[in-house]
């Protein structure tokens, strides 16, 4: 028996095989965006072919960072922003494994920020949820990173003075080989986007719109989207970097004011991934590491054969 | 002056060849037999500054910088540009040279740099020569080594004067060079080697050498190795192949080692954003079952205690490094402090708990590394090794057998899938991660890709299954687990006797003293035995959990102890108080934290004065704590 069985078993793949069917149920509100997050997750793994057993689903903090506590993969719920580095190595150790960062608004764009950016620079091969319901949900709404200029809160009871981030824009300058925007409302192409996400080879980023019914009664999340992917109007193409970068500037501008933008926004297929750049330049072994710890006949070298003569 | 021992000072600034020339020469002196120890001292900035390498050299094991020197070479500061006393201290020009007078021995030699530095720059220079019987040979090293090469070869030249007055041959130190350099620069610097050696046999009388080098042997074969050299390859010996990191002085040695040789041993290294990044990689590296490490010093480490206590929750095997320097804050980066031994030991929330190991030497700091990883995979809890910029440093000599070891790659409390297959599940298939029972407190885990090993990590309160919980029994149970570790591992470890006592099995005072201070105060505890004083050392090298047992023994058995130790606040002494929760009364501390290490003759000042004489020390930077009763 192979150390990793459950890696690249080829098999039909029930999407109840992702949801627990004891414990636990969700403790998301009533009609929260993250159940539309779940259910669309949950149908994408099968459609990638992917087990639940060779999928591991790394979180952040807040209500967003319950996710792996309903799907029932290998899960790591990490801390405050962190979801990112714990996923990243745990993508380099064993790349076979489909590796899924998520985590809020907050958590991604504000503690995790810096974490964002040189993640979304190196083009790590993961695919990375931000739940982003311009609100801090589970701390019980605070003005976060994306909420709207004027944005009143506990914390911030004059109105925000703070521009709000600009996620998509973020992530393609930082780097980002895929940078995407669905929302929960858009079940179906949430699902697409999930999908080609994950077959993304590099790092995937998805604002994903969830609208937070308890906190942000007054965001945009409820208005009708457009899919630029799919709108006669836009005549994408998502492999154009300058025109991607222009329609992020207009949309990101007036996301609180009325029509919403989705869809693929940007796409480089031909960009290594980093693990792939580590490859080439000798920094990474062609096999899982991990793999190295199950085969008993693997020869590990003494640091006294290498090193010792130096020092005589 | 003592003949027995040769200590060696290079002094110029940073940049200016000072640690290569000194490593090459210590390790010469090793080869012709004897027992070397270096000490290094430099400022935080690349170039210029003042610095100096000490190398002492005996035919007897030697376990510290000893006291004071007996041979000065001052090179002179090339980058000197900080002439106002307020930039750093002192002048920068002739620093080699003034800053380094103080302890030189009386009837040493210095030799100086005539073609940069002008000793009538330096106040009653020539009294303190006569005074102090001081040889002093004025030789224009930089026209010298620019004559015959490149005028930054003049730490070449220095050797070569050096091997003159000492009748160390010169062959000794080209082999080295011919190992170091390339063809175009060594034929150079043989030649500068030569010219200024030769030029100090015909001008000055060599056939009675001020300072004589002693001569000895080694049993068997010795390498030249640093705390750094040793925990990395501790590190690799033990399967050791991720490492995330971020740089900082001077946990970046260990870094560096580990980043420069990794990829070839098929391992992976990652230099990230932060050090809450790194810890957090070694943390997703380790949950994927790879073994891995990170690690910083106290201002980087500061920003670790967030993914420690990750680790700890989730149960996430991880090994840190802590090499300490003077703080708060970023303090002084390059300069030895054991005061963040607390930061170590408390840091994260919660009732969060960790190993902590502090080797004393560099052969212990090998043992120390492997045993880190052992623990931290067995019994999966974040295990930290705890040095300082002094260890971390340091080079001396060990014998070559001592790392001749077999590797390692056991994962520990890591299940295969046919063993997974026949542990608990919930029904929905989910393995029970984190079990209630548990042999010493340990519940096996299972890695993302194994059949039946499905589990949520999460550093939340959890169930077996991993899910979150806050049902109060869960609560206890799984904390009352977590806990047990502790216990066993305290068990484990009393067999390692990693402990280490000096000096007569019965004896009248103890000195107690922890990491790198253990050399120095070894050799104090021997100097104070032979002037007819009945003491004894113990040096303990396992901080958390505490070998109470061991140094309860150890306090019982003794008078009065003197507790020995690099901070300002008797951080150690405060810690054995706490967990004996005795002995208090019987405890005086003796500290230093001006940037320098102890050498022994403080330590044999300062026991003598406070334990034998009841007094109290003067000067600033050494000092006594009053001892707090219980």
């Amino acid at each position: 028996m192979s150390a990793f069985s459950a890696i690249g078993e080829e098999r039909e793949i029930d999407r109840n095989e992702y949801t627990p069917e004891i414990e636990p149920q969700p403790t998301w509100c009533p009609g929260c965006g993250d159940f539309g997050v779940l259910k669309a997750l949950k149908g994408a793994l099968p459609e990638v072919g992917r087990t639940p057993e060779e999928t591991l689903l790394v979180t952040g903090i807040g209500c967003s960072g319950k996710l792996n506590s309903y799907l029932d993969s290998y899960g790591f719920h990490t801390i405050h922003g962190r979801s990112l580095p714990v996923a990243r190595a745990a993508k380099l150790a064993n790349p076979d494994v489909e590796v899924v960062a998520a985590g809020g608004d907050g958590d991604g764009y504000g503690i995790g920020g810096n974490h964002f950016m040189h993640t979304a620079r190196e083009n790590h091969d993961m695919t990375y949820i931000v739940f982003n319901n311009e609100i801090f949900g589970l701390t019980k709404g605070q003005t976060s990173p994306t909420s709207p200029k004027g944005h009143k809160s506990k914390t911030q009871p004059h109105g925000s003075a703070k521009t709000p981030i600009r996620p998509l824009s973020l992530s393609l300058t930082s780097g980002a080989s895929f940078v995407a925007r669905t929302a929960a409302v858009n079940p179906n192409q949430a699902q697409r986007i999930l999908k080609e996400a994950m077959e993304h080879d590099g790092f995937a980023h998805i604002d994903f719109l969830t609208q937070c019914p308890t906190w942000n009664k007054d965001a945009k999340q409820y208005v009708p989207y457009t899919d630029i992917n799919e709108s006669d109007d836009y005549d994408f193409d998502p492999t154009n970097r300058a025109d991607a970068q222009e329609l992020m500037r207009e949309t990101e501008d007036k996301l609180y004011e009325g029509e919403v933008l989705t869809g693929v926004y940007y796409r480089e297929d031909d960009r290594p991934s980093y693990q792939e750049e580590k490859q080439q330049i000798g920094e990474m072994p062609d096999e899982p590491l991990a793999e190295r710890y199950f085969d008993g006949d693997y020869e590990w070298e003494r640091s006294y054969d290498r090193f010792i003569d130096k020092h005589k | 002056m003592s003949d027995d021992e040769l200590i060696w000072r290079i002094a110029g600034g940073s940049g200016d060849g000072i640690a290569s020339t000194s490593q090459n020469f210590a390790k010469a002196l090793m080869r012709s037999g004897l027992h070397v120890f270096t000490h290094r001292h430099y400022p935080s900035r690349i170039r210029g500054g003042h610095t100096y390498v000490e190398v002492r050299a005996s035919a007897d094991p030697v376990k510290s910088r000893g006291d004071g020197y007996n041979f000065l070479l001052a090179l002179g500061d090339s980058f000197a540009r900080n002439p106002q006393e307020e930039a750093y201290y002192g002048n920068e020009e002739v620093k080699p040279l003034s800053e380094n007078l103080d302890e030189l021995r009386e009837g040493g030699v210095i030799v100086y740099d005539s073609g940069l530095l002008d000793p009538s720059e330096i106040p009653d220079f020539d009294e303190r020569v006569e005074e102090n019987d001081w040889h002093v040979y004025d030789i224009d090293l930089r026209s010298l080594a620019r004559d015959q090469g490149r005028e930054v070869m003049r730490n070449t030249a220095g050797v070569g004067v050096t091997c003159a007055i000492t009748g160390i041959p010169l062959d000794a130190i080209e082999e080295l060079m011919r190992d170091a350099m390339p063809e175009k620069i060594l034929e150079p610097n043989v030649e500068i080697m030569e010219t200024a050696s030769d030029l100090v046999r015909e001008e000055y009388d060599v056939d009675a050498p001020d300072v004589s080098v002693p001569t000895g042997e080694h049993d068997e074969e010795q390498v030249l190795m640093s705390g750094s050299d040793a925990i990395a390859y501790g590190a690799i010996d033990e399967g050791c192949r991720f490492i995330a990191g971020y740089p900082m002085t001077p946990w970046t040695e260990v870094f560096t080692i580990m980043s420069q040789n990794l990829p070839e041993l098929g391992g992976i290294s990652e230099q990230v954003e932060d050090e809450i990044a790194a810890a957090a990689l070694a943390i997703g590296a380790s949950h994927m079952g790879v073994k891995a490490m990170s690690g910083s010093s106290g201002g980087g480490f500061a920003l670790m205690g967030e993914p420690l206590g990750l680790a700890e929750m989730t149960e996430t095997p991880l090994v840190l490094i802590e090499a300490m320097r003077a703080g708060p804050s970023t303090g002084m980066p390059t300069k030895p402090e054991q005061a963040d031994l607390e930061h170590v030991l408390y840091t994260s929330q919660g009732d969060s708990q960790r190993v902590v190991l502090a080797p004393g030497t560099v052969a212990e700091a090998y043992e120390a590394s492997r045993r880190a990883f052992q623990l931290a995979y067995e019994y999966q809890i974040p295990t930290m090794i705890v040095y300082d910029q002094k260890l971390s440093g340091e080079l001396t000599n060990v014998p070559a057998s001592h790392f001749d070891r077999e590797p390692n790659p056991d994962i520990g409390a890591t299940l295969t899938e046919e063993e997974l297959a026949d542990q608990p599940h919930t029904a929905d298939g989910k393995f029970h991660r984190f079990q209630h029972e548990g042999e010493n407190g340990v519940s096996p885990r299972s890695v993302p890709g194994q059949k039946a090993g499905r589990y949520l990590a999460t550093g939340n309160e959890h169930n077996p299954a991993g899910h979150i919980s806050e049902d109060p029994d869960n609560r206890v149970a799984q904390m009352d687990r977590r806990q047990r570790k502790l216990d066993a591992i305290r068990e484990d470890l009393d067999g390692d006797g990693l402990l280490v006592e000096h000096g007569p099995e019965e004896a009248e005072y103890g000195v107690l003293t922890f990491g790198s201070q253990q050399g120095t105060v070894e050799e104090a505890v021997d100097r104070l035995n032979e002037d007819g004083h009945s003491v004894k050392a113990l040096t303990v090298a396992e901080l958390a959990p505490y070998p109470a047992d061991a140094v309860r023994a150890f306090l019982d058995s003794v008078d009065e102890a003197l507790v020995v130790e690099m901070n300002a606040s008797a951080q150690f002494r405060g810690l054995t108080q706490k967990e004996l929760g005795t002995h208090g009364e019987m405890l005086s501390s003796l500290l230093k934290y001006n940037g320098n290490p102890f050498e022994p003759a403080e330590i044999v000042e300062g026991f003598t004065t406070k334990i034998v004489d009841d007094g109290e020390l003067p000067g600033n930077e050494t000092k006594f704590v009053p001892a707090a009763g219980d």
